[in-house]
């Protein structure tokens, strides 16, 4: 006889584990279903915690969670072929307890996650894909797993299967991805003694150093780089538009080691040895390309749902705030004794909206193609800033006036009068 | 038929890394697994379950996370598990190790006579080999190592017949009931569990079996006091910088192979030429 469940969470990232917690901890019987050996072990991130987002799943994560180290410098670092110019921003504040930003590394974390999930009273279930959804007409009444047996029922199914979500697309939930809507992203984890990374870093006990970039690194592709501190190694990626490596012909790993050799870069990572490499699709498509994300039977969380603040480098924590959402929808639902109907789901779909998963994805909606059809933000601005910097910094007899009236010439001479309000007003529109 | 499997839950020693600088072993992030050659052998204990029924217990001493190594087990179709865990059994060798293997071995027969015991031919992460044969010998069963097939298993004659690689061939044994089979890379597939089979490891209880539990007293017998062996030292062996040279011969006559030879050695070395040249004959 199959199975029947409250809930089948499909996926044990960070949305399907907040689901799936929120739901157990909520009294219904919880069936998560994870492909990968176990939880982690397929999943890829930067990574970067945010403990608000977790804080409001589980309060006292920090007592046990695995985590790296504390955010207390952000660097936003824009290069051109030898130089940055940017912004360091370090505060003692953000070294004060509860610190707000976390880097981890995923294996351990999610493993960890998992724990809670199972200790909350759900069933996981690894190694095992979900091949199909059981469908009653337009109803999702359960899942068909590659097992003997594979049959399992229940009453709603969260779709939390990540970015290709393979699951909505063949169910026709969800379009097949497009190719100027994701970004496909690669990491290196260097392993380097903790002494030298705090020397390096300037850093003492758990706190860390996040380094964002962007500028030619990408290769007038759209995309950024990152390195975040762990306690024991760095993690260093580039991610980029998936069509602009296709337009490109432009792999992920030639970008990466080009951006490993840049001369402010590799001395960071000097004497690294390599532990781990791993590459992943990001959903970066934004407001505009966020499917539906429920129907009859069925919600769809985190990267499925295509959450991700790409300027923002945020996604976890949306990932995990639609899980919880979606949770509490559910529950009210089934407190309320109410069908998992589309129309009684769409509530998930307004608090979504009301959250700031939706406000900050609808801030940004315009900006991937601003930054799409515009090329010059990572090539032309950070040389000529760089060159701006350099004509300043160089003493060479030189007045400074004339210096001045070098650098306005030759932001014109590259980007015209008219060109350079243009991307100004660009700019405001992407960010506005 | 009662079938215990002794495995063991093992760094993935494919993803160990040396640390470059105190030259110690990093198992920080390396995946834990189920020592491969244990897979084996439970494949052949649950082949034959299959084939003249009864059950088959997981047995395994360890760290409280090695019940993920046994929860992996009871998916594939194993009745039961047992975690034999203590502080007390903390840096066991060989020695040690067999000693409360077969202890709790024994503690599973007074509830259910064993008639067979597998493991591993060994682990990836000790090579040593000796645990398997250690527990034969405590509990004097008859041993078979580096069995690489199970053929036959008489029950009413208490006989079993198996394939055993040796150097040049492979011998066929039979023995008799009880026994312990250490198994090699067999040549069976491991199965793709049921979701009944996942449903049921999922919420199997595994036991959990402290030292006295697992019917052991004696504790000078367990653990760092039981074992002799002691690790003097732990390297990382450095790569050699000198290179394999595949040399061509023209002919196979000796002398030609000599000639080559020695015109090699004197282009690599002109002055050991000298020197034999320099030699009064």
């Amino acid at each position: 006889m199959a199975e029947k469940f409250d809930a089948i969470v499909v996926g044990a990232g960070p949305s399907g584990n907040a689901a799936a917690y929120t739901l157990a901890r909520g009294g219904l019987k919880v069936l998560q279903i994870e492909r990968g050996e176990y939880p982690g072990s397929k999943n890829v991130q930067g990574a970067i915690l945010y403990a608000d987002a977790l804080e409001r799943i589980i309060p006292d994560f920090r007592e046990d969670a695995p985590l790296e180290r504390h955010v207390i410098e952000q660097r936003m670092w824009m290069l051109d072929d030898s130089s940055y110019i940017g912004t360091h921003y370090r505060s003692a504040d953000f070294d004060q307890p509860p610190y707000n930003r976390y880097t981890i590394i995923r294996a351990e974390f999610d493993k960890w996650f998992a724990r809670k999930v199972r200790q909350a009273g759900a069933l996981l279930i690894t190694e095992t894909t979900v091949r199909d959804l059981l469908l009653d007409g337009e109803r999702v009444i359960g899942v068909q797993t590659d097992r003997e047996g594979g049959a399992i029922y229940a009453d709603v199914v969260v779709l939390a299967d990540g970015v290709n979500s393979l699951l909505a697309r063949k169910a026709g939930f969800r379009p097949e991805l497009n190719p100027a809507d994701v970004a496909l992203a690669v990491k290196e984890i260097h392993f380097l003694p903790t002494e030298t990374i705090e020397a390096r870093f300037n850093l003492s006990g758990d706190a860390g150093v996040v380094i964002e970039m962007f500028g030619k690194i990408t290769q007038g592709m759209m995309g950024t780089g990152f390195l975040y501190t762990n306690k024991e190694s760095l993690t260093i990626g580039v991610g980029c538009m998936l069509s602009d490596f296709k337009s490109q012909k432009m792999t992920p790993s030639q970008l990466l080691e080009n951006m490993k050799s840049h001369p402010s870069i590799a001395p960071l990572i000097a004497g690294g040895e390599m532990k781990e490499y791993a590459a992943h699709l990001i959903p970066e498509g934004g407001y505009n390309a966020v499917p539906k994300i429920a129907g009859e039977g069925w919600v769809i969380v985190g990267d499925s749902g295509m959450f991700v603040n790409a300027v923002h480098r945020e996604g976890s924590n949306l990932a995990m705030t639609s899980g919880r959402l979606a949770a509490e929808t559910l529950l009210e639902l089934a407190q309320a004794r109410l069908p998992y109907t589309a129309r009684n789901l769409a509530r998930y779909r307004r608090k979504l909206d009301e959250s700031f998963v939706m406000k900050d994805l609808k801030k940004y909606r315009r900006l991937p193609s601003v930054f799409h059809r515009n090329p010059q933000f990572f090539t032309a601005y950070p040389e000529l800033l760089s060159q701006a910097a350099q004509t300043l910094l160089r003493v060479d007899g030189e007045d400074k006036k004339s210096k001045e009236r070098a650098i306005r010439r030759s932001f014109v001479a590259r980007r015209s009068r008219f060109g350079l309000l243009g991307d100004a007003f660009k700019m405001w529109r992407a960010f506005e | 038929m009662h079938i215990v499997v002794c495995i063991k839950q093992v760094p993935d020693s494919a993803q160990i890394r040396v640390h470059p600088v105190t030259n110690t072993i990093m198992r920080q992030g390396v995946p834990a697994i189920v020592n491969p050659y244990d897979l084996f052998a439970l494949e052949e204990a649950l082949r034959l379950k299959d084939r003249h029924g009864g059950r088959v217990t997981v047995l395994t001493m360890g760290p409280p996370q090695a019940e993920d190594a046994l929860r992996k087990c009871l998916t594939f179709g194993a009745d039961e598990a047992i975690l034999v865990t203590d502080r007390a059994f903390a840096g066991a060798d060989t020695l040690a190790t067999s000693y409360a293997l077969a202890a709790a071995i024994r503690n599973i027969d007074r509830d259910a006579a064993v008639d067979l015991v597998f493991t591993g031919k060994q682990t990836i992460d000790g090579d040593t080999a000796q645990v398997g044969p250690g527990i034969a010998k405590r509990l004097d069963l008859q041993l078979l190592t580096y069995v690489s097939r199970v053929e036959q298993v008489d029950i009413a004659q208490r006989r079993l017949r198996v394939q055993r690689r040796a150097e040049g061939g492979v011998q066929v044994l039979e023995t008799r009931l009880p026994c312990l089979i250490t198994m090699l890379e067999g040549t069976n597939e491991m199965r793709f569990a049921s979701m009944d089979n996942m449903f049921r490891a999922a919420r199997c209880a595994v036991r959990i079996w402290d030292r006295e539990a697992a019917g052991i007293s004696d504790v000078s017998k367990i653990g760092l006091k039981g074992s002799p062996t002691v690790v003097s030292k732990v390297f990382a062996p450095q790569a050699r910088a000198r290179r394999a040279e595949l040399i061509e011969a023209e002919g196979d006559a000796p002398r030609d192979l000599a000639l080559t030879l020695i015109n090699k050695l004197f282009t690599r070395n002109p002055k050991l030429r000298d020197a034999i040249v320099a030699q009064p004959s």
